[in-house]
C-alpha cells in the first residue's frame, strides 16, 4: 500500500468572474521514502493539488468537486476538522514558499517550533523546548539556544526556510509537502536547503512532495515526476524517464526552452509559443492543444485519456493512440542533432 | 569591436543608515563594457548588482569614482547632454506589473519617451507606436488597452517596447525574465537577442539565473558583497572559473540531467555577511574553502590573470 493515493481529484474556485477549474482529474501515488516532484507553470494547479491534500481549500469559494485522497488507506476528505488536525502537522506537514509571510512575526521562532510539539505530542514545556532546540540544530543553524529566543525578522531568508522545515519536521511526519521551498532563495542557499531535504529523506525515510518549476531541482532530488498543465496532469513518470524518454509535447517544450549550462554552443532557445490557458474557459479538448506543434483535430475536441507508454509512465496525449500519425519523438530528434 | 561604451573607475555607492552605519552596496568596481556586447552581471541577492546597474544608468550618483559613457563622465554633464544620455541609456525593470502605470493605456505608456524627447508627432508618432508593438511581437490593436489586460510575458514586452521607443544605444536589463514562467522566459530572451542585432544595442544583463545569463552573455561579471570577484568571457568563466566563489556558485546550479546528479558539489557554509559590516580583506574569506592568512589582512588586487579574464583573489597573486 502506498502512503498517499490521490484519485481523480477535481478542485474548483468560484469567483465573480466565473468558476475556475483549477485542478481537473489528477491522480497519483506517493510511496514510503519517495520524493515526488510536481512541475508546472503558474496556474497549472500544482499548489492547489497539495493544498487539497492538506485540507486548505477553503469553502465556500473553493470546492473539491470530486475525488479521493487516501492517506495510509484513510480517506482524508471524509474526516472531521478535529480528526484532520490529528494528522496535519503530525503525519503530514507542509513547507511554504515564502517563509517571511508563513512565520508569525510576533512570536519567537523557538516557540513556533515547540507549539507543534505541545499540540501533537503532549510533552511538558521543558521537553518541548529541548526538542525544539534540537530541531534547530538538526536543520543546521548554529547557536541554537540563542536562536530559539529570536524573532523571524532576525533571520535571513535561507535560515527562515530552515526554521519552516524544522517546524514541519518536529513531529517526524511521514509525508512532507514542500511548495517551492527554494524558489525565493539564492543558488548557494538553495543547494544547502536541498541537501537538507535529501538528508531527511535518507535518514528518516520521509516521503516528500516537492513542488517546483526548476527542472534542475527535479533532476537532482526527485524519484518520480508529475507534469501539470492547465489544471491537468499531462505526464507522470520516473525522473530518468522524464529526461531520457519524455512523451508529452508540453514536456518536450519545457525541456527545450531551458538553456543547458553544460551546452557549449549558443543556439537559439526554442520557447513554447503562446501563453497558458485561461482557466475560466479552458479549451474544450487538450489544454495544451492551442500551443502544441503536433495538435490534431481531435485534440481541440476531446480531452485525451492517460495512455500508458512504459512501465510506470503515462501521458495524456493522443499521439500515443494507435490511430495517431507517427512523429519523431523528442529523444529521436535529440539523437539526430 | 572592443570599443568601450561604458567605463567605470572604482565606482562606489554607499547608503547611510542611521548616524553611524553605512551600507556598502557597491564598493569599488572598475570595468569596461564594450560596444555591441551583452555583459552579464550575476550575484546573490544583496551583492549590489542592481545598485551597480542603477549607478551606470545614471539613476543614482556614485558616492565615489566615476562612470563614463562614450568617454563622457555622466555625473558631470550639462543639462542638455544629460538629456541626450538619458535617452541613449535605458532600463528594463524586473517586475513588469509594477513598472507600468496601471492607469495608462499601452500606447501612451510607449509614447511617453517619444513625447519627452520630441522624437515624433501626429501620424509619425502613431506609426512609430504600431511599429514598436509589432517589433516586440504584440498585435498593434492593443494600443488602447491597459496593463492589467496582459499576461506577465506580454507586459514585459510592453516594457521593452517603451524602452526601444527612444532609440537607446545601451540598455540595463535588471532581471528582465526572473518574474516570468519558464516557457515564457525563453520567448523574452530570444526577443532581447533579436533586438540587440536589429537595433544595434549593448546590454548590461543583470540576473541570478546563471544558465540564462550564460546563454545570452558575451562576458560575465560575478559580484559578491559589492565587489567584482571575477570577469571573463562566458564560456571561459563556465569552463574554467578561477575565483573560489565563482566555482561554488557554478557548482550550486542544479543541472537538468538526472544521470549527472551525484557529482561533487561545493556547498558553501553559512550565508553572505552583512554589507554594513563586511569582513576585512577579501569579503568572501569567511565562506571561502581556500581562505589563507593574507585574505583577512589585505583585499586582493583586481587583476587580469589571462587575456580578458580578471579576478580578485590571493590564490592568483
Amino acid at each position: 500500500m502506498s502512503l498517499l493515493k490521490v484519485n481523480n481529484l477535481k478542485v474548483n474556485f468560484k469567483t465573480y468572474g466565473g468558476t475556475i477549474r483549477a485542478v481537473r482529474n489528477v491522480s497519483f501515488e506517493v510511496d514510503y521514502g519517495e520524493t515526488v516532484a510536481i512541475v508546472g507553470e503558474s496556474g497549472s494547479g500544482k499548489s492547489v493539488t497539495v493544498q487539497a491534500i492538506m485540507g486548505l481549500i477553503k469553502k465556500p469559494a473553493g470546492e473539491i468537486e470530486k475525488g479521493n485522497i487516501l492517506f495510509k488507506g484513510k480517506e482524508l476528505l471524509q474526516l472531521s476538522q478535529k480528526q484532520l488536525r490529528e494528522i496535519k502537522g503530525k503525519q503530514i506537514s507542509m513547507v511554504f514558499q515564502d517563509s517571511m509571510t508563513s512565520l508569525n512575526p510576533t512570536m519567537k521562532v523557538g516557540k513556533q517550533i515547540s507549539e507543534v510539539l505541545l499540540y501533537h505530542q503532549h510533552v511538558s514545556k521543558q521537553e518541548a523546548k529541548a526538542r525544539a532546540i534540537e530541531m534547530i540544530k538538526e536543520v543546521g543553524i548554529p547557536n541554537a539556544e540563542r536562536r530559539y529566543e529570536q524573532y523571524p525578522h532576525e533571520f535571513s531568508g535561507g535560515m527562515r526556510q530552515r526554521i519552516m522545515i524544522a517546524i514541519a519536521l518536529a513531529c517526524n511526519p511521514d509525508l512532507l509537502i514542500a511548495d517551492e521551498p527554494t524558489t525565493a532563495l539564492d543558488v548557494t542557499i538553495q543547494a544547502q536547503v536541498l541537501g537538507l531535504l535529501e538528508g531527511i529523506k535518507e535518514n528518516k525515510n520521509t516521503s516528500i512532495i516537492l513542488i517546483t518549476h526548476d527542472l534542475g531541482v527535479v533532476a537532482e532530488s526527485a524519484d518520480k515526476v508529475i507534469v501539470m498543465y492547465g489544471g491537468m496532469m499531462v505526464e507522470k513518470c520516473s525522473v530518468q524517464e522524464l529526461f531520457s524518454n519524455p512523451n508529452h509535447p508540453y514536456t518536450w517544450g519545457l525541456l527545450e526552452s531551458i538553456p543547458n549550462v553544460s551546452n557549449k554552443d549558443k543556439e537559439r532557445l526554442k520557447p513554447i509559443e503562446g501563453s497558458p490557458p485561461d482557466l475560466f474557459s479552458p479549451p474544450k479538448g487538450c489544454p495544451f492543444a492551442p500551443r502544441c506543434k503536433y495538435a490534431m483535430d481531435i485534440c481541440m475536441e476531446e480531452v485525451p485519456r492517460l495512455y500508458d507508454v512504459a512501465d510506470g509512465h503515462s501521458s495524456r496525449c493522443f499521439l500515443n493512440d494507435e490511430m495517431a500519425p507517427n512523429i519523431a519523438t523528442f529523444s529521436e530528434v535529440e539523437e539526430r542533432v | 569591436m572592443n570599443q568601450e561604451i561604458i567605463k567605470t573607475t572604482n565606482v562606489k555607492k554607499h547608503y547611510a543608515i542611521g548616524k553611524q552605519q553605512v551600507v556598502r552596496s557597491v564598493d569599488g568596481i572598475s570595468i569596461d563594457i564594450y560596444q555591441g556586447e551583452t555583459f552579464g552581471l550575476v550575484g546573490e541577492s544583496g551583492s549590489g548588482k542592481s545598485t551597480f546597474g542603477k549607478t551606470i544608468a545614471g539613476l543614482t550618483n556614485p558616492t565615489d569614482g566615476s562612470v563614463y559613457y562614450e568617454g563622457n563622465n555622466v555625473n558631470n554633464l550639462s543639462k542638455k547632454e544629460r538629456h541626450r544620455i538619458n535617452r541613449e541609456i535605458q532600463i528594463i525593470f524586473q517586475d513588469p506589473q509594477a513598472s507600468l502605470n496601471p492607469r495608462m493605456q499601452v500606447g501612451d505608456i510607449i509614447a511617453e519617451g517619444i513625447d519627452a524627447h520630441g522624437l515624433a508627432k501626429g501620424k509619425a508618432r502613431k506609426e512609430r507606436i504600431y511599429d514598436l508593438l509589432e517589433r516586440v511581437g504584440l498585435n498593434p490593436d492593443v494600443v488602447k488597452r491597459y496593463p492589467h489586460e496582459f499576461s506577465g510575458g506580454q507586459r514585459q514586452r510592453i516594457g521593452i517596447a517603451r524602452t526601444l521607443a527612444v532609440q537607446p544605444k545601451f540598455i540595463v536589463a535588471d532581471e528582465p525574465i526572473s518574474a516570468l514562467d519558464v516557457s515564457i522566459q525563453a520567448q523574452v530572451l530570444n526577443l532581447l537577442n533579436d533586438l540587440k542585432d536589429s537595433e544595434d544595442l549593448t546590454y548590461l544583463f543583470i540576473a541570478h539565473d546563471l544558465s540564462m545569463v550564460k546563454h545570452i552573455s558575451d562576458r560575465i561579471g560575478v559580484m559578491y558583497l559589492g565587489n567584482m570577484m571575477e570577469l571573463a568571457r562566458s564560456e571561459q568563466l563556465f569552463d574554467n572559473p578561477k575565483h573560489p566563489y565563482t566555482q561554488a556558485l557554478l557548482s550550486a546550479i542544479p543541472v537538468p540531467d538526472p544521470t549527472l546528479s551525484k557529482r561533487d558539489r561545493i556547498v558553501l557554509q553559512g550565508e553572505p555577511p552583512s554589507p554594513v559590516n563586511p569582513p576585512s580583506g577579501c569579503k568572501f574569506r569567511t565562506r571561502c574553502p581556500h581562505a589563507m592568512e593574507i585574505c583577512s589582512l589585505e583585499a586582493p588586487m583586481w587583476k587580469e590573470i589571462h587575456a580578458d579574464h580578471w579576478t580578485a583573489c590571493h590564490l592568483y597573486s
